[in-house]
């Protein structure tokens, strides 16, 4: 557990002192979300009926954005080969540095939601499942972003191929995220907003479940691979 | 002459499709020191590699302490220290953080300063990794062999970078790790003295400069 701790908190600390790296995501959540008004005009009811899917959509291109840094760097500057020899499991050491990911990109993003849920004219209950989606669905996006991030290392330009990979990975997750906040819009009574939107949350942690195991095997295999 | 730990029997090393070595052996017993020979591109690195488990090699079999770990590297992998040619700093970290994130790997409780002492760079503890010049960073790297306990040290051209004191300060520490048991197998163009060396020339492994070996070689591809 101590060699997780360490890597979680060495790549916050590199999160924390290149502060480029730990604002793009969110601000460009925030930027592109921040579009669509503009785009599609100020119209309250059509913005709300749309706002999950753009949150949503948004949120996975921001995650999209960022995912070429998990390992990226390690493998380039020789960190990488001292992992796959330290003492401490590839797969731990993979889990570690998907949690530090998520914290530096997932949870600002969870964080900045409500806000552009405010914007979208979104109401409260309909945003609390919201937030619950999200917390639930993104971690899944850092865990299978994780995999290409590996899987494309060796490769010159990986960077390009991480979306061709992972966007079609995404899709279960788009799909009942959106389904959640949907089902809670269009619950006609209080009381039935959770209700209806529970099926949907169950699945996201479903996924979450499955990429939690799927992530570390697929991810250690992939990076010796990578290194060889 | 101490206990055996590491043999490699006829190695055959292919990268992008070319044989680097053919059929080479290696016999590495405690406290010894191996120095890898051989001119560029015969293949020095890819056997460090190979030994440090990281490349597999595509014929033959590596033995650790009598144990058959060819198809499972991880057996030999958490007693080894590999410094290659990458010094796996994080420039926005300082010296000592730089060190105790891969002490704190290995979970070992070393005496970090002490590391860093062996290699003089005690009085740039805090200083940010980004600042440190390019000897500087090698001896960072090179205090990682002492940061948490391994019985194999692989060197692959430590001394790039070092002045001669820093050297010193190596071949200091490459003594003091064999006089508890440690061995180390190192390649170098540069002098690296040790005690009483065992030598491995890869020339002689090599099809690139042992004209004999590329008969072996074409009559390989026939048979495929």
């Amino acid at each position: 557990m101590n060699a997780f701790l360490s890597i979680v908190s060495k790549d916050l600390r590199l999160a924390l002192r290149q502060r480029s790296d730990l604002t793009m995501a969110v601000l460009f959540f925030i930027l592109t979300a921040m579009l669509f008004p503009f785009g599609l005009g100020p119209e309250p009811n059509l913005l709300a009926r749309i706002a999950p899917g753009i949150i949503w959509v948004t949120a996975l291109l921001s995650v999209l954005l960022s995912l070429e840094r998990i390992f990226l760097a390690d493998y380039e500057d020789g960190s990488l080969e001292q992992l796959v020899l330290s003492r401490a499991s590839l797969e731990i050491a993979i889990l570690a540095k998907v949690l530090a990911h998520w914290l530096t990109t997932g949870l600002p993003l969870v964080l900045a939601a409500p806000l552009i849920a405010l914007l979208f004219n979104m109401d409260t209950e309909a945003m609390t499942i919201l937030l619950f989606a999200m917390l639930l669905g993104t971690p899944s996006l850092s865990l299978i972003g994780a995999i290409a991030a590996t899987l494309t290392l060796g490769a010159r330009r990986g960077g390009v191929l991480i979306p061709l990979l992972v966007l079609p990975l995404y899709i279960p997750t788009l799909i009942f995220g959106v389904g959640a906040i949907d089902a809670a819009m269009n619950s006609l009574e209080a009381g039935a907003v959770i209700a209806n939107a529970r099926p949907h949350l169950l699945l996201l942690g479903a996924i979450l479940l499955v990429s939690l195991l799927i992530t570390p095997l697929a991810g250690a295999a992939a990076l010796k691979q990578a290194l060889e | 002459m101490g206990k055996s730990l590491f043999d490699g029997e006829n190695l055959t090393c292919v990268r992008g499709g070319r044989n680097v070595f053919i059929g080479l052996h290696f016999h590495l017993s405690e406290s010894s020191a191996l120095i890898l020979e051989g001119p560029n591109g015969s293949g020095k690195s890819s056997l460090i590699r190979i030994l440090s488990g990281l490349l597999r090699p595509r014929f033959g079999s590596l033995t650790w302490q009598g144990q058959d770990a060819t198809k499972e590297p991880e057996i030999f992998q958490e007693h080894i220290h590999y410094i290659g040619h990458r010094n796996a700093i994080k420039p926005v970290l300082t010296v000592q953080e730089n060190l105790t994130y891969w002490s704190g790997l290995d979970r070992d409780d070393t005496d970090l300063d002490k590391a860093l002492d062996q290699f003089n760079m005690l009085p740039l503890k805090n200083t940010s990794a980004n600042l440190l010049s390019s000897g500087q960073s090698r001896r960072l790297a090179l205090s990682r062999l002492l940061a948490s306990k391994r019985k194999l040290w692989l060197l692959d051209e430590p001394s790039v970078g070092l002045d001669v004191a820093s050297i010193k300060l190596l071949e200091q520490a490459i003594a003091e790790h064999r006089s508890t048991g440690g061995s180390v197998i190192f390649a170098t163009h540069s002098p690296i003295e040790v005690d009483a060396p065992e030598r491995l020339n890869l020339r002689d492994y090599s099809p690139l400069y042992n004209s004999a070996l590329i008969n072996l070689d074409d009559e390989e591809e026939s048979w495929i």
